[in-house]
């Protein structure tokens, strides 16, 4: 016994050293140690999580400096740099940024032309004329909390892009002196855009930099309107080059639908109803404007024609029916409600036709499939009735027998009883 | 002597089955306040009756694979003459019978008919009771629709939780690691050949004992009865009370194909393996209480697995209850009091489980 706790004793001291000896050491950083005291835009600790660190990177890559030791941290020949001024911070950046080799070292697959692009950004342009106002590396990646964009907590994460933007392009007085107005980012939470991407945090759905780009930011061309919302509304743009709008619409796609406040349009965008885009232009007199009424008018009737198909099949489903292959072909009408509504951008009644007849049949089917389901519902709940009704027929004919079999019991114990007291007397 | 009375006599002179039915004959039920409870026995058999008939008629058009299961449901559901009836009424009265065995087993446990000598009368009833939770436990899994699918999925995850032989139990139920085509293949084999086998026979044996020890009279009336013997009231199995048995019966019967017509068993969507399991996901009613048990346990109790402690739990707390007549004599002269109370307390905490239960999300 006394020589198994002796044994347990030196495994425990053993693990326990070896623990220790595994432990990492702590990385050395002479500049934390005194700038973690420190208050303001001055104050860097440990716990500041940059991507730059992750790497192994430290304080000198940047600012220079040892920062091993304490004596010789701005000694001559550390190559210290103390604070970087706004204007240095683009190159600065880019001087590793911009190397492919070196970038290939941390991360193959990270982009090195953030630099190049900048330059052709508006702001980069801006910069280069000597305008400190307008946005530098870290007024978008912040400085000593640097996180890839694929954090969520990045600045430049899609989920916070368009409020990073919008700490300055909000800024009335600011944008001022550019001539830009300072409503885009109220335009854009009002979007159908921004529901997509904060409300149902679909990532992929647009922020700012998908249309303007990131560091080659720039507001598109009008020319270029059409091209920005064809990289992902494909099907779109390219009924829309077949529109006779094409040729038209000076600002392309942002003729109808805005830029920014892009909201998500219903039937009765189209058509010559109040609200609707058509009626800015055309009138019920000309051939078009009766082309885009019809257009509404027949996108409407199709819609509601769906739209009772589908209340009927809940009501069925609700009932209990099983009314799934049903649904699979209601889905095939409300998809080709979905193509009709794309194949609006062409501006074509027949076109638009075209869809709405193939999904007619389905619709009608899924309509037929649904009053089939009541049919067969008012069937079994009047078929119950047949076994119903004879239950409660040998239920009552079982309560009478009861009756009369304990009523002939009743009178032959009785009978009995009375020959007992007969027989006794 | 016409036909029917000429077979009999044959089959008598062969069979002698008038010796055979006579206990039958002579068998009588207490006529008391409480007599009304001696029926939930006979309509948890009937519903098993039910069970056993209508599950034949499915198993002419039911395909036990995971790539047959769901459509075979649908097309005995939307294309099989009155196989909508059949399906609903096999779920339906599946769960009546789950009820119906609850109420006979608190109703036994709170009449105190184990008392001896009917120790085994309880003991055989609590396995059926077991063998029903089994039924509908594998039975949930046959449509292999959604629901199903991911409640089968947590019920042999807790079933892995089991300390020691958990992970090999959990395994052998599913037939992998995850539940797949096999496992329904295992499920499908245990609803229709392994336990109807072992529930017929344990049925057989309930029922012989039921036979031999009779019907229990509560104590309470047993006292008044003993003061005043002219109270002392009892009808004739055969066919007294068997006749007000078929009422009930009948009934149940017409309840169930009522249910059927209104209120049909849904089918839901068909499993697939690889989406994410739908959210507010919950077993059957007669497992919500164990489930939101095992929900509400803390993960780390005294420095033991929450949920591996909630199992353990309820293994023993089945193993107690299914020793009950011994441990109302272990417990002494107030074992019948501590039981009492026990019972009142199990019933409370199953009801109340089960409703919050059904109220979460």
């Amino acid at each position: 016994m006394g020589k198994l706790k002796v044994t347990i004793r030196w495994v425990f001291r053993g693990s326990v050293v070896l623990l220790v000896s595994l432990a990492p050491a702590q990385t050395k950083n002479v500049c934390v140690d005194c700038h973690a005291k420190l208050e303001g835009s001055l104050k860097v600790t440990a716990e500041q999580a940059d991507a730059h660190g992750h790497k192994g990177m430290s304080c000198d890559v940047c600012h220079g400096g040892n920062t091993q030791d304490e004596a010789r941290v701005k000694a001559p020949g550390s190559g210290f740099r103390g604070h970087i001024s706004r204007a240095q911070i683009p190159e600065l950046c880019g001087s590793c940024h911009a190397d492919v080799n070196y970038v290939k070292r941390f991360n193959p697959s990270l982009r090195t032309d953030q630099l190049a692009h900048y330059h052709t950004s508006v702001h980069g342009v801006q910069f280069a004329k000597g305008d400190a106002h307008v946005a530098i590396c870290t007024d978008c990646h912040g400085v000593h909390e640097i996180r890839p964009a694929s954090d969520p907590r990045s600045p430049v994460h899609p989920l916070n892009v368009a409020k990073t933007c919008q700490h300055c392009h909000s800024d009335a007085a600011l944008m001022k002196p550019y001539r830009i107005a300072a409503t885009q980012f109220a335009d854009y939470t009002d979007s159908v855009h921004h529901e997509a991407m904060a409300l149902r945090g679909d990532l992929s759905a647009p922020t700012c930099s998908t249309c303007h780009g990131s560091h080659g930011a720039v507001p598109p061309g009008a020319g270029s309107v059409a091209n920005v919302c064809s990289t992902c509304h494909v099907l779109q743009a390219q009924f829309f080059d077949e529109s006779p709008h094409k040729t038209v619409f000076a600002e392309g796609c942002a003729t109808c639908h805005t830029s920014h406040k892009i909201k998500h349009p219903d039937d009765n965008f189209v058509g010559l109803a109040a609200g609707s885009a058509c009626g800015d232009c055309h009138t019920a007199d000309d051939e078009s404007g009766k082309a885009a009424a019809a257009i509404h008018d027949r996108l409407q009737q199709f819609e509601s024609q769906v739209s009772r198909a589908r209340k009927l099949l809940e009501r069925a489903e609700q009932s209990g029916m099983d009314v799934a292959e049903a649904q699979v072909v209601l889905g095939q009408a409300s998809d080709a409600l979905t193509k009709a509504r794309v194949r609006v951008h062409t501006a074509r009644l027949a076109r638009v036709n075209t869809e709405l007849e193939a999904g007619s049949k389905s619709a009608a089917a899924a309509l037929s499939a649904g009053e089939a389901a009541m049919k067969e519902r008012t069937f079994r709940r009047r078929v119950v009735l047949v076994p119903g009704l004879a239950i409660l027929a040998v239920v009552f004919a079982l309560g009478l027998y009861i009756r009369e079999l304990e009523r002939s019991e009743e009178e032959d114990r009785k009978s009995g009883e009375q020959d007992d007291r007969k027989l006794a007397a | 002597m016409d036909a029917a009375a000429r077979v009999q006599t044959w089959i008598d002179e062969r069979l002698n089955v008038g010796e055979l039915l006579a206990p039958l004959r002579e068998k009588t039920v207490p006529v008391h306040r409480y007599s009304q409870w001696y029926f939930l026995g006979g309509l948890t058999l009937f519903l098993f009756a039910v069970q056993l008939c209508s599950g034949v008629l499915l198993l002419l058009y039911y395909r036990p694979t995971a790539n047959e299961a769901f459509e075979s449901v649908q097309n005995i559901t939307n294309h099989v003459q009155f196989g909508w009836l059949v399906r609903s009424v096999h779920s339906w009265s599946a769960n009546l019978m789950v009820f119906c065995a609850f109420a006979h087993m608190f109703s036994v446990a709170f009449a105190r008919a184990y008392r001896k000598p009917r120790e085994l009368t309880w003991m055989t009833g609590m396995f059926l009771l077991f063998l029903v939770l089994g039924f509908g436990f594998s039975g949930y899994l046959l449509p292999w629709n959604t629901r199903a699918y991911f409640a089968t999925k947590v019920g042999t995850e807790v079933a892995g939780q089991v300390p020691v032989v958990g992970h090999t139990m959990m395994v052998m139920l599913r037939g992998s690691e995850d539940v797949t085509g096999a496992t329904l293949t295992r499920f499908f084999a245990l609803h229709v050949a392994v336990l109807p086998a072992i529930a017929i026979g344990m049925v057989l044996l309930h029922l012989l004992l039921v036979q031999k020890f009779g019907t229990s009279v509560p104590v309470s009336v047993e006292n008044e009865w003993e003061q005043h013997p002219r109270r002392r009231k009892e009808m004739k199995f055969f066919p007294n009370f068997f006749l007000r048995e078929l009422i009930g019966w009948y009934f149940v019967l017409g309840f169930l194909i009522a249910l059927a017509a209104f209120f049909p068993w849904e089918l839901g969507t068909k499993a697939d393996p690889f989406s994410p399991a739908p959210p507010g996901i919950k077993p059957e009613w007669y497992f919500l209480a164990q489930f939101q048990t095992l929900k509400l346990i803390p993960a780390k109790v005294f420095h033991m697995d929450g949920e591996v402690l909630g199992i353990l739990g309820f293994g023993l707390g089945g193993a107690l209850w299914l020793g009950l007549p011994f441990i109302e004599v272990l417990l002494g002269p107030r074992g019948a009091r501590y039981v009492r109370v026990g019972a009142v307390f199990v019933l409370t905490y199953l009801a109340g489980m089960s409703v919050v239960g059904y109220m979460a999300k």
